[in-house]
């Protein structure tokens, strides 16, 4: 680690009530977060049968607000933030002139002049100085309110109905990327039905001094349909099986949105410039014409487990690197997302391997995601 | 977590049963199989292989890591877990017991290693 090896980790407002379940801890981006309460397996299928719930507080929150917020956002993102209606979110992204990517982000638009940014943790110091550097000129103010949330999650089949039972609030007309303001327990939240597992489920942003409360109203309600406290590990395999992509593994600021499969969310045709407009038009060109790797899922026929850095391998060539792998509980088998030479992407492509610690093992070429939920 | 007392332990968090015959078992610890988080895939040394004190024979891979494992003895090995093999997750549930890995006919004495009261001070030191 760099810098915050020397800080002691960072701690959120759940620490204490993480420790007294017996979590094991780990340092993620700073953080002293929640790795596992028990087996990863165990808390994966409670989220795809039933429910589970997350302490996410390690996330970076930013609040952008003025009469500029929108123009600023439309000029600092690569998405079109300013035709995001009020209680509404979108999945984009922040580039790099060279359009690399800094991190990718849910805006939520909370009011006309108002949003939230939501970063990732690793990344959440970098976006709030693009952001702060960016909104040179425009009337817009961009304020680091990490302090000011706390962020629970709850994700799984089950989750409206445990969430709908402590809140008022009109969850069956709160749409996919929606958020609105509301009591919890209680509590008064920002209910968003946004997740990052593949799962139906929503995320609820607090004032931190509530989080306890919240915690264990929704721990006490979801009882009954099984919900129970997860981890960050079973949250990689469900986002992995989802096919979603993660900072530092499958976006880097060595690609742009186009490498990485995920051109759609670059908006050429909104109003006025945007950092990275130029470096992005000729990704584009580039992706159309000669695409570079592309991302892929592989399934192992076999059962070892392929790794971030791993090499994707074809008739004794390297073909690819893997970007994150792990055993799939609901498949039952090792999955892994590579960036794979276009000759060998297509799903079904023969004799596509990965080095394994020296031995190729075979792998079959699938579309992502993996898994899709029922709806 | 308590760790029998008739085994001993490796500093690689290994146990290793008081052999019969000449013929003792290896697992790994609860310690370890806490810190592994859920065992998918365990690849055992082969029976007939020999195996040296110290030095890696086989692999423990879980969802975040993969794992070398250390055999605590040298001698060949007689029999692996097939269990083990077949369902992982005995790592987890029984490291002590059912969650056995392999048996290994010894041909030196082991050295080096811990008893159970040692272990658990190397594990809180």
């Amino acid at each position: 680690m760099s810098s915050s090896a020397s800080r002691p980790p960072r701690r959120t407002a759940l620490d204490a009530l993480h420790r007294s379940l017996g979590a094991t801890m780990t340092d993620f981006a700073g953080w002293d977060m929640p790795l596992r309460y028990g087996s990863e397996r165990d808390e994966h299928l409670a989220v795809r049968t039933r429910a589970g719930l997350f302490d996410l507080s390690h996330m970076g929150e930013i609040a952008v607000t003025g009469p500029g917020a929108a123009a600023l956002l439309n000029f600092a993102l690569v998405g079109n933030i300013a035709s995001v209606g009020v209680g509404r979110a979108r999945y984009t992204m922040i580039c790099r002139a060279d359009g690399g990517i800094l991190d990718d982000l849910i805006v939520y638009r909370l009011a006309e002049t108002e949003y939230l940014v939501v970063a990732n943790a690793s990344n959440a110091q970098v976006v709030l100085d693009a952001l702060t550097e960016r909104a040179a000129g425009f009337d817009a103010e961009v304020r680091d309110d990490r302090d000011a949330y706390a962020l629970l999650a709850v994700q799984g089949p089950a989750s409206p109905g445990i969430l709908q039972s402590l809140t008022d609030a009109d969850l069956d007309g709160l749409k996919y990327y929606a958020g609105l303001p509301g009591t919890v327990a209680g509590v008064s939240a920002l209910i968003a039905r946004t997740g990052y597992t593949g799962e139906d489920g929503f995320e609820l942003f607090v004032d931190p001094a509530d989080a306890e409360k919240l915690w264990q109203a929704l721990t006490e309600a979801g009882a009954a349909a099984g919900l129970i406290p997860c981890g960050l590990s079973c949250r990689d395999t469900l986002r992995l099986e989802a096919g979603m992509p993660l900072y530092g593994h499958e976006l880097t600021t060595s690609l742009t949105p186009f490498d990485a499969g995920l051109g759609r969310v670059v908006k050429f045709d909104k109003e006025g410039d945007f950092v990275g407009r130029e470096a992005l038009e000729r990704a584009a060109e580039r992706a159309a014409q000669n695409p570079p790797r592309t991302l892929v899922g592989l399934v192992a026929e076999g059962r070892r487990v392929p790794r971030a850095g791993y090499q994707v391998v074809a008739g004794g060539e390297v073909v690819g690197e893997v970007t994150s792998g792990a055993p799939s509980p609901t498949l039952g088998k090792p999955i892994a997302m590579a960036y794979v030479d276009a000759a060998h992407a297509a799903p079904g492509a023969e004799g596509v391997g990965v080095d394994i610690r020296g031995s190729h093992e075979p792998y079959e070429v699938v579309a992502l995601p993996f898994y899709k939920r029922q709806k | 977590m308590s760790n029998p007392q008739q085994l001993r332990y490796s500093k690689e968090h290994e146990w290793l049963s008081p052999a019969q015959d000449g013929v003792a078992t290896v697992g790994i610890t609860e310690f370890a199989a806490n810190a592994l988080g859920d065992v998918v895939f365990a690849q055992l040394p082969e029976v007939g292989s020999t195996v040296a004190a110290g030095e890696t024979c086989g692999e423990l891979e879980s969802t975040k890591s993969v794992s070398d494992l250390y055999s605590p003895v040298a001698g060949e090995v007689t029999e692996i877990n097939q269990d083990v093999v077949d369902d992982p997750s005995l790592v987890n549930s029984a490291p002590f017991e059912d969650g056995w890995l392999f048996r290994v006919r010894l041909t030196e004495e082991p050295a080096d290693l811990m008893s159970a009261d040692e272990y658990a001070a190397q594990n809180a030191g």
